[in-house]
């Protein structure tokens, strides 16, 4: 009787026992970096409050937080729309029509999720290059007459340029992924039934698919939204520091100028904008769901 | 909708097709014409006029192994493995309960790990290095797969809940009554069942920490993993390394994905019709 008693004492707290180690470690490898940041970011070593590294970010010639901080909301503001449209008719596409070989289509066109921010601009460079791929291309079909230089830190608008095509190749697939996947839970007996009710197409996506998919789309636009703000690899690989982002400069501070509490302090930008851009979202999107009438 | 006529209908199939082509090319193009450049030769890069080359050597992959690659990619190996063993170790047993306890606080649990993980991944990398120094383990495989655990461990929660939510409670249930205890039940039953499932999430966190670059080049310096050592030594190097370089990243990724790929769509919630 006391073993029972025990077992089912056991059984509540169960679940809770099950949990505990990841929350602990979670807690630990986010808690610990977010208070040492703080210190390493605001504080000297002997404990002192300091802005030595705010002036430096904002004030000094070595940095490029100013550019970095355009660039970085540059490129999210440009991939992000260019790839949700993208990864939108994508999702539109699949789902409405049959063919033979679709299923292998699918999977090609989410084979970009595996590949690496640093893969995909090495890819995109032999793409880009002056004797790469699409400058030969075009001129042996005589559409150039010179290669059109995407490279170097006098072409940075065409850097730019390689970035977003790169970042829009290899992201559109995450975003197309979560999309899909939303469309395919909506029911097609919703979809049936306006029909029977004499809703044209136009009005079935307006009133049933779209408010049905917000939730997919909230959150395939809250992680691309994080990734972007981290964008790295792509462009350190294809721009180095001719385009600075704010985790490129993290990078370029503590491995080359051993700036810890500057590194620190870009870590604790990007979090901040992070979160706040996540927390934007997710009202925006709750009042139109909400006001769609679910 | 108007009458289908036969003219309509194959143009109609032919749009679709040439969209579904148009999707693929856009893929695939990028990835075959990097892996041609990574093994051509010289003289036919350099050769305004071969768009495609048609000429071949291994010499650029031997060159970028030989110059520190190959003990990179075991590097990426040991750390990706850690790292699923370290967040599945933590991860499976919260998933479990997520799937099949009915507790307070349910809802709170998860998204509070979920939102942690909101948290970017480079917050994790700069005080960490000032710790690891502290502890001994900076520049080491373990320290990089700690933070890579740290990155992977939601997913692994999230996709394991809903592995373990798609096999039968009734079944588990079966082997209660047959006198199976919890545990029996969990190895005999509800794990077998998941093992597919759980075989490709381990595969898409092999993935995620081969693929990350941030963590591992803040963390380590001698002992780099192959995406942390190709950013630093690849991008001085002549463009045919660094080609060779993309294809070495790229390589391994793909094969998993191609062994797991029914499994890796099911995981994202896509059901193929």
């Amino acid at each position: 009787m006391r073993y029972r008693l025990l077992a089912e004492k056991l059984d509540r707290i169960l679940p809770y026992l099950l949990i505990a180690p990841t929350v602990v470690y979670m807690g630990f490898f986010v808690g610990y970096p977010l208070v040492q940041g703080v210190k390493l970011a605001f504080f000297d070593e002997q404990g002192r409050f300091t802005t030595e590294n705010v002036d430096y970010l904002l004030n000094s010639p070595l940095s490029k937080f100013r550019d970095a901080l355009f660039y970085t909301l540059l490129i999210t503001g440009i991939v992000i729309p260019v790839e949700f449209v993208l990864a939108l008719l994508l999702a539109f596409f699949f789902n409405s029509f049959r063919f033979r070989g679709k299923n292998a289509a699918i999977y090609v066109t989410i084979l970009p999720l595996t590949i690496s921010d640093v893969a995909a601009g090495l890819i995109w460079y032999s793409m880009l290059t002056g004797n790469g791929f699409a400058n030969k291309l075009l001129l042996n079909l005589g559409v150039i007459s010179e290669p059109i230089q995407f490279f170097g830190w006098q072409n940075r608008d065409m850097e730019l340029l390689a970035i977003i095509i790169t970042e829009v190749w290899r992201s559109t697939a995450i975003v197309f992924v979560i999309l899909l996947a939303g469309l395919q839970m909506i029911s097609h007996e919703y979809l049936e039934a306006a029909e029977v009710f004499g809703a044209n197409a136009l009005q079935r996506l307006r009133y049933i698919v779209l408010p049905m998919l917000m939730p997919s789309i909230q959150a395939a636009l809250i992680i691309r939204t994080l990734f972007a703000l981290q964008v790295f690899g792509s462009v350190w690989v294809l721009a180095g520091r001719d385009i600075p982002v704010l985790a490129g400069e993290a990078f370029y501070e503590h491995t080359q100028m051993h700036h810890t509490g500057v590194a620190a302090l870009y870590a604790l930008i990007i979090a901040a904008i992070s979160l706040s851009l996540g927390a934007l979202y997710i009202r925006f999107f709750k009042a139109r769901y909400l006001e769609a009438g679910r | 909708m108007e009458e289908a006529s036969p003219v309509r209908y194959a143009l109609h199939g032919i749009l679709v097709a040439a969209a579904a082509a148009l999707a693929v090319a856009w893929v695939l193009v990028p990835i075959a014409i990097s892996v041609l450049y990574a093994f051509s030769t010289p003289q036919d890069y350099y050769d305004p006029n071969k768009v495609i080359p048609i000429r071949f050597t291994l010499e650029h992959v031997r060159d970028l192994l030989a110059l520190g690659a190959s003990k990179a990619a075991f590097n990426s190996v040991v750390v990706a493995v850690l790292t699923i063993v370290l967040s599945f170790l933590l991860g499976l047993p919260a998933g479990y309960a997520f799937a099949r306890f009915v507790f307070p606080g349910r809802d709170a649990l998860k998204l509070l790990i979920v939102g942690m993980r909101m948290f970017p991944i480079i917050v994790i990398a700069v005080p960490l290095a000032t710790l690891y120094i502290r502890l001994g383990i900076y520049d080491t495989p373990l320290g990089v797969a700690l933070a890579h655990t740290a990155m992977a461990l939601p997913f692994v929660v999230l996709v394991t809940s809903s592995i373990f939510a798609g096999v039968p409670r009734e079944l588990e249930e079966a082997g209660l009554v047959f006198g199976l205890n919890r545990l029996g039940v969990f190895l005999r039953i509800t794990l077998p069942l998941a093992l597919p499932g759980l075989a490709a999430a381990a595969i898409f966190t092999f993935i995620m920490s081969w693929n990350e670059v941030f963590i591992a080049s803040i963390l380590t310096t001698l002992n780099r993993t192959l995406p942390a050592f190709i950013l630093v030594s690849a991008m001085a190097a002549p463009d045919f390394i660094k080609f060779a370089a993309g294809f070495l990243i790229v390589l391994p990724a793909m094969v998993f994905v191609f062994i797991a790929r029914r499994y890796l769509i099911a995981m994202w919630g896509i059901t193929l019709r």
